[in-house]
């Protein structure tokens, strides 16, 4: 595994540094250590360690297969709702191991939202109630606290002036492109730290992409991006920083231009070029 | 003929046969609307509908009781039936891929496939011979008997066409998993829910066999949970048998008026249940 994570005087870090156990980035907001994961009997994250910088862009890339969902799934504990699925190792949030005994991942869910690849509204329920319901599911009644939340957070997802002279229609009245920024301030909405997204605009045309990515940059100031893409450009243009995944493992993980221009493995390199994968 | 307009010409095959196959199955149904409504809109009156059935052989008296057994039996048997089988088709859709699931998938439609005659005789050996009394209650579980696998049934299948992204959706927000289940997948299903309580209450409205061996019957108003009462299929059944016209003509108005209740029922839950069951739009 290569790093070429860089300390405040933008020094390279040396192999033997970054492999000292109790070394760790300055406003990491997310870190695995030795994380394993499983479906079943087929291990597909193998002793992954990553740490995540507080109010940046990463990007996770690597072929199809590679583990980059299970890696974010793993980061809000959602892994663990599929059959069978578990996890070894450590997941550390703000400093604390969000697998440690007596954590509900519930608190940890609401700290960590999530962005799905395909938009996924709650088909029954209006744009207003789609936006409201994390926070109305989880007992606020007072409406203006659910008013303002709304509409902030439909104003972060930039979805506000197209939707908000009808905010009682059915979120699954909305096109492909406003209904995945209708899921961003849904997930916006509980006012989580970590945003993870997975492919989140893989479903969506290019102007509805590069809405997303604008709105991606707009929001790093104030929270944790990760994003799974397949798209290098997409990866190159939203992040500050990217990880390539292959087979379970992280092969290279730094700065998104270093990386992007200067990939240090093969792998890595081969994979940029369209090689494989 | 080219490709494309073989393919275009088999479309509209379809579509017709299709429109056809619909037509036909409506046959039945409007034939029996029709021989209802104009048999029976004759003896409808407030008359028929409230007084008590007359003298047998002699012209008057109504089907009061019949209407009176039916609204008392159907209302218990949503409250006893309606709760547990919504409870049973949540445990089964979201909590039953284990074996305990399967064992009670299978009882369940085992006891779907009962002869509804059989439930009856069950009830009269259970209730009505251990109290020594026909009564109104004994009807009710019979009928709670008969709606609870149907319901349990159609809940199961609607919730489990709600795709999985909308529970990974709910969950990814934080909110717990018996919150998800009743407020965010349970209200996506609710029409196909709805659909199924509303079936399996014209069921139940609709059944004789078991209500002879449990209710009895009675010429009488409600007199008591624990006594024999009368309900509109007895009432029809038994006016059917007698040899008099005015007894025919009743028949055919009870006929109807149990139509009309089961059609009112449908359509005053399809309008009440329009907008949204649970999280409802409240904002000032
Ligand atoms: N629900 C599941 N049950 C069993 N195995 C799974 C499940 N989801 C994923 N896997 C397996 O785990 C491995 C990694 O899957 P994952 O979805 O994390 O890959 P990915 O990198 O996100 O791929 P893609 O780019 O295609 O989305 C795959 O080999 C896949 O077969
Ligand atoms: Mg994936």
């Amino acid at each position: 595994m290569t790093l070429h994570l860089q300390t405040e005087e933008k020094q390279p870090l040396s192999r033997e540094e970054i492999l000292q156990p109790h070394r760790t980035l300055e406003n990491s907001k997310v870190r695995t250590e030795d994380l394993d994961a499983w479906y079943g009997n087929n291990q597909v994250l193998k002793k992954l360690n990553i740490e995540v910088r507080e109010h940046s862009v990463t990007a996770i890339i690597g072929p199809s297969g590679c583990g980059k969902s299970t890696l974010i799934r793993c980061l809000n504990r959602m892994h663990e709702l599929v059959p069978r699925a578990r996890t070894s190792g450590r997941v550390m949030l703000d400093g604390s191991d969000i697998y440690a005994k007596g954590i509900d991942p519930v608190t940890i869910r609401r700290r960590v939202g999530m962005v799905f690849q395909k938009p996924n509204p709650f088909p029954t329920m209006s744009v207003y109630d789609n936006v409201a319901a994390g926070l109305r599911l989880n007992g606020e009644r007072n409406h203006s606290v659910l008013d303002r939340a709304v509409q902030q957070s439909l104003e972060l997802a930039f979805l506000w002036d197209e939707v908000k002279g009808d905010l009682d229609k059915s979120g699954a009245s909305l096109s492909g492109g406003q209904q995945q920024r209708l899921c961003i301030a849904r997930a916006l909405a509980v006012q989580p730290e970590v945003i993870l997204m997975d492919e989140p605009c893989s479903a969506l045309d290019p102007t509805a992409t590069a809405k997303i990515e604008e709105l991606i940059a707009s929001i790093k100031g104030n929270y944790t991006v990760m994003i799974v893409t397949h798209n290098m450009q997409q990866a190159a243009r939203v992040s500050d920083f990217t990880a390539f995944l292959y087979l379970g493992q992280l092969i290279e993980y730094g700065e998104t231009t270093s990386l992007f221009e200067n990939p240090v493995e093969e792998l890595t390199e081969r994979y940029l070029t369209g090689k494989f994968g | 003929m080219s490709n494309y307009s073989m393919r275009r010409f088999k479309n509209k095959l379809a579509l017709w046969i299709g429109a056809l196959c619909a037509a036909l199955a409506m046959i039945p149904l409007v034939s029996i609307l029709y021989d209802v409504v104009k048999n029976g809109a004759s003896s409808l009156n407030v008359d028929f509908l409230t007084s008590a059935p007359g003298v047998i052989g002699q012209a008057g008296g109504g089907i009061g009781p019949a209407i009176q057994g039916t609204l008392l039996l159907v209302g218990l048997t949503i409250i006893m039936g309606v709760p547990l089988g919504v409870l049973s088709g949540i445990y089964l859709s979201e909590f039953g891929d284990n074996p305990v699931g399967r064992v009670i998938r299978f009882l369940n439609d085992v006891l779907a496939e009962f002869p509804s005659v059989v439930i009856g005789v069950v009830i009269f050996t259970l209730i009505v011979l251990t109290f020594k009394s026909f009564s109104v209650i004994a009807g009710a579980l019979a009928l709670s008997i008969i709606m609870l696998p149907i319901i349990t049934r159609s809940t199961e299948e609607s919730l489990k066409l709600v795709p999985n992204s909308i529970r990974d959706a709910s969950m990814a927000l934080g909110i717990r998993r018996w919150r998800t289940t009743l407020s965010v997948v349970l209200t996506t299903a609710k029409s196909g829910v709805v659909t199924g309580i509303l079936l399996a209450i014209a069921r139940v409205a609709g059944e004789t066999a078991p209500l002879v061996f449990t209710i009895l019957g009675s010429q009488y108003f409600f007199s008591g949970l624990n006594s024999p009462m009368d309900a509109l299929p007895i009432r029809i059944y038994r006016l059917a048998l007698l040899p008099y016209p005015y007894a025919q003509a009743q028949g055919w108005g009870a006929a109807l008026a149990l139509t009309l209740m089961v059609l009112v029922v449908n359509i005053g839950v399809r309008l009440a249940t329009r907008g949204r069951l649970y999280t409802t739009r409240s904002r000032a």
